[in-house]
């Protein structure tokens, strides 16, 4: 059997599991908690490969000291890729000690079998367990791929809901996220932030911030990097807030109002290529039909803003970090520090659900850059709010047109997606840099204008291509390097609006067709596990026993749907919503069926399928990153509103059965189908195509306006 | 000039010296009595991260002066149950598995156990209503709205507050 590419990459057994404490097993794993339940799976799938009960095992997790390198938690790809390569690592394992057992026994392996970690032959308990035979199997071995997981027939636990283990912590109250950690001798910091790169600092009105402070704080400052620190985080945080009007720069840049519309991509020089397959002879002269869809600027808006603690004792550095990805973080440090990687350990704590890149990574700079000029001080840097929301990476904005030829019927039969956006890649250790770097001292060059790969699942082409059968389709990609904001990763990349032009598009084919639109899907999809979650979904909404569109009083009622399968190659979701629109829109229903393969913990697949549907209503009901505010952006819940409680929609959810024994990505499955499916049931309602997000209800009401 | 403020937490008297009588209660439970389960979510009153009860109503306690609390009773997450001995609520939320990150929960569980108090038979809307002060970021609305449904008829039917 291959290796599973994150396996070969960390191949030696004893950096994924061990023995040492007598009936426990440590289990480790590259990828970290965010609040999807990424540890309570890697348990289940280590339970389940050793045979031994879920309690007996501990997950370490995301230490650059202690756990496989798996990059980033990112992209969905902790149960595709890194489970599966924990499952090898697990299976090997039992493999070798079965095989020690079975030579100390005199019989062969195939007599043997574990039961919660005891070794029996032919069903009777023998003398040996993992932790007695533990000296004897040496697992500073790299693995081989020699032995194959158990058949998802034989699961027992893989595969059943089990309660997450981090849940009790975070209800009880107790310190879990790294914002609660307090080491003796702890500094609090505030870093007042450089506008934008280059900007340089100006004069300091050092009196007045002591004043505002009311307590001790100092200065930490080098080149353009300008910090507070105290004992009292009361008096840091009040100097910080005095700060941002009393500490003047040079070079200031503001994005324009003119730039917080996803038109403005149109007019920039942007760097071209195409993706797919050239159009056949055959779509050549045939009625074609094109449209164009944008969506603005999202910030990940995480509940809380960045934290990080550092410590720089003895020429070690030690951060603590909320980050996705503690190997590519230590690396960007080191390059920012001029320290070598091998002086810095980079621990991953739990914080606020990031949903990407967000300030974690920047903090934890922050928290690196003062603690190394403060040696012996452990320094807790947290953002301010309105530092999040001003500084945080923001999700591009995309302009999508999308054009096809079309058949007799109707149908497309050659298709292009012609992209327009800034990049989804701004991760410092995909070659992009610290907010801290650019201020201080010998900043790095700007970082060259990159997006995902495809190979990675693509940036702003990520579910570019639609999964309908057709002649030809290709993907025209235009990356705009110039962007108003600073941009990377927001859970989906672009398949986000991406799917919500392609749905969208369909849906304007099937009204132009007079067909419905489920049945206009079914009829050029041939993939049968897209077929299957489309007609779940058809059937847990209703679908063809309700009238689509209907009047009840003065609000106007509709359905839409939207489906993907996530980046082509993860889990396949489809999307129902039933909403009204009166002045705006409220959502009333969602439907949802979802095939994420091998799901190794149910519920909280289900989860994170309705945690995307509801943070995608979020995005396409209300969010928008503006800059046209006297902030010049978001500062807060106010300039930044998102779904309340009240605003949250009933939403049933379904996984539909799979063999197979792979899991799918989940986390990011919905997120593009939800927003297709509100756009084609808003369209719907208001018999008119609204093909711009936000769905605000300004924006709506201009669009009625212009009718 | 520092001040001396008494006040109750979870049923405990305690003193604090701060620096200023305006110094804000999240400040004080966090680094002072370190007493962490009430989170900092924006300082601006805008999240209910920071929800706590002071004499049975909810607060965000991030601008909340310390001295405005002097002679009261604050309770925190903390003071609501523990893993041996959970409240109704945090039972129902770990049912329902009602969380993903869990950053919002301590405010959200706090203003739940406020509806409670004084509505104990609240429709789905009412909690619905009532928590339009706490964001979830996550989308875990609709498990938490259950599980406070089910507490609710736990703690109708006798369940101890």
């Amino acid at each position: 059997m291959t290796l599973p590419s994150i396996l070969a990459d960390n191949p030696r057994l004893d950096r994924w599991l061990n023995f040492a404490a007598a009936g426990k097993v440590e289990v480790s794993t590259g990828r970290v908690e965010l609040g999807q339940g990424v540890l309570t799976a890697m348990t289940q799938i280590a339970a389940e490969e050793l045979d031994v009960a879920f309690e007996r095992i501990t997950v370490r997790s995301g230490d650059t000291d202690r756990t496989p390198n798996e990059g980033y938690t990112a992209g969905s790809q902790s149960m595709q890729a890194g489970s599966v390569a924990l499952r090898a690592a697990c299976a090997e394992t039992r493999a070798l000690f079965l095989e020690e057992a079975a030579q100390r026994l005199g019989c062969a392996a195939a007599e043997l079998l574990v039961r919660d970690g005891r070794i029996l032959r032919n069903g009777e308990a023998t003398q040996f367990d993992y932790w007695s035979l533990a000296p004897a199997v040496s697992l500073a071995r790299e693995a081989t791929g020699s032995a194959p997981p158990k058949a998802a027939a034989d699961y027992a636990v893989v595969g059943r809901s089990a309660a997450r283990i981090d849940l009790p912590a975070k209800l009880f109250g107790e310190a879990v996220f790294v914002h609660d950690m307090i080491l003796d001798g702890m500094a609090h910091a505030r870093v007042v932030r450089q506008p934008n790169r280059g900007a340089a600092l100006g004069f300091i009105d050092e009196a007045a911030i002591r004043r505002a402070a009311r307590g001790s704080i100092s200065f930490v400052r080098e080149s353009d990097f300008l910090a507070i620190v105290g004992d009292d985080e009361t008096a840091v945080e009040a100097a910080a807030a005095a700060a941002v009007d009393r500490v003047h720069w040079r070079g200031v840049e503001r994005p324009s109002a003119l730039q917080q519309e996803a038109n403005w991509l149109l007019q920039r020089p942007s760097i071209d290529r195409v993706i797919g397959a050239p159009e056949p002879d055959s779509a050549r002269g045939l009625q074609s039909y094109e449209a164009t869809y944008t969506r603005g600027h999202l910030a990940h808006a995480s509940i809380a803003p960045s934290c990080a603690l550092a410590l720089y004792r003895d020429g070690h550095l030690t951060v603590w970090t909320h980050c996705q990805g503690v190997y590519p973080l230590r690396a960007a440090l080191s390059r920012m520090l001029k320290l070598d990687a091998s002086a810095i350990s980079v621990r991953h704590m739990q914080g606020p659900g990031c949903y990407g890149h967000n300030g974690a990574d920047d903090a934890a700079a922050d928290a690196a850059a003062i603690a190394v000029r403060m040696p012996g001080r452990p320094i807790r840097a947290r953002w301010r709010r309105q530092e999040e929301f001003a500084f945080e990476p923001v999700s591009p904005a995309m302009v999508v047109k999308v054009r096809a030829a079309l058949d007799a019927a109707g149908h497309p039969v050659d298709w292009t997606t012609e992209i327009w956006s800034g990049t989804h890649q701004g991760r410092p250790g995909g070659g992009a840099t610290l907010l801290a770097a650019e201020a201080l001292p010998d900043p790095p060059p700007v970082p060259a204008p990159i997006d995902v790969p495809e190979a990675a699942g693509g940036g702003a082409t990520r579910n570019g291509e639609p999964l309908y059968d057709m002649a030809a389709k290709r993907i025209v990609h235009h990356l705009v390097p110039e962007v108003p904001r600073r941009t990377s990763a927001l859970r989906s990349l672009g398949a986000m609006p991406n799917i919500f032009a392609l749905e969208s598009f369909i849906d304007e084919l099937a009204e132009r067709a007079k067909q419905d639109p489920i049945a206009f899907r079914l009829a050029r999809l041939s993939d049968p596990r897209a077929r299957r979650v489309i007609e779940r979904a058809a059937k847990m909404a209703n679908w063809s026993e309700t009238e689509v569109h209907a009047n009840r009083g003065k609000a106007l009622f509709a359905k839409g749907i939207g489906f993907s399968q996530y980046k082509n190659r993860a889990a396949y979701a489809a999307v129902i919503v039933e909403l009204e629109v009166e002045e705006s829109i409220r959502l009333l229903r969602a439907w949802c069926a979802a095939d994420p393969g091998l799901a190794v913990n149910p519920d909280a697949v289900i989860n994170q399928l309705e945690g995307g549907i509801i943070q995608s209503a979020s995005w396409v009901l209300k969010e928008h990153v503006r800059f046209d505010n006297a902030s010049g952006g978001p500062v807060d819940w106010e300039t930044y509103p998102v779904l309340r409680f009240s605003e949250v929609p009933e939403i049933a959810i379904e996984l539909v059965a799979s063999d197979s024994d792979l899991p799918l990505g989940v986390g990011e499955a919905t997120a593009g189908p939800t927003a297709a499916a509100i756009g084609n049931a808003a369209s719907r309602a208001l018999g008119i195509r609204l093909r711009d997000l936000p769905l605000t209800r300004e924006r709506i009401m201009t669009k009625l306006l212009a009718q | 000039m520092p001040q001396t403020v008494a006040f109750t937490v979870n049923g405990h008297a305690v003193e604090v010296v701060v620096p200023h009588d305006d110094t804000p209660l999240l400040d004080v439970l966090r680094n002072h009595l370190r007493l962490t389960g009430t989170r900092f979510g924006c300082g601006l009153e805008q999240c209910g991260c920071c929800i706590v009860l002071i004499d049975g109503a909810p607060v965000k306690s991030c601008g909340r002066a310390i001295a405005s609390v002097a002679g009261r009773n604050v309770t925190t997450i903390e003071g609501l149950g523990t893993p041996e001995k959970p409240h109704p609520l945090q039972q129902a939320f770990l049912e329902e598995q009602a969380g993903q990150c869990g950053y919002c929960l301590s405010g959200i569980v706090i203003s739940a156990k406020a509806l409670l108090d004084r509505n104990p038979a609240p429709t789905r809307a009412e909690i619905a209503r009532a928590l339009d002060d706490n964001l979830c970021r996550c989308g875990t609305h609709n498990r938490i709205l259950r599980a406070i449904e089910k507490a609710a008829v736990r703690l109708r039917q006798g369940g101890r507050t």
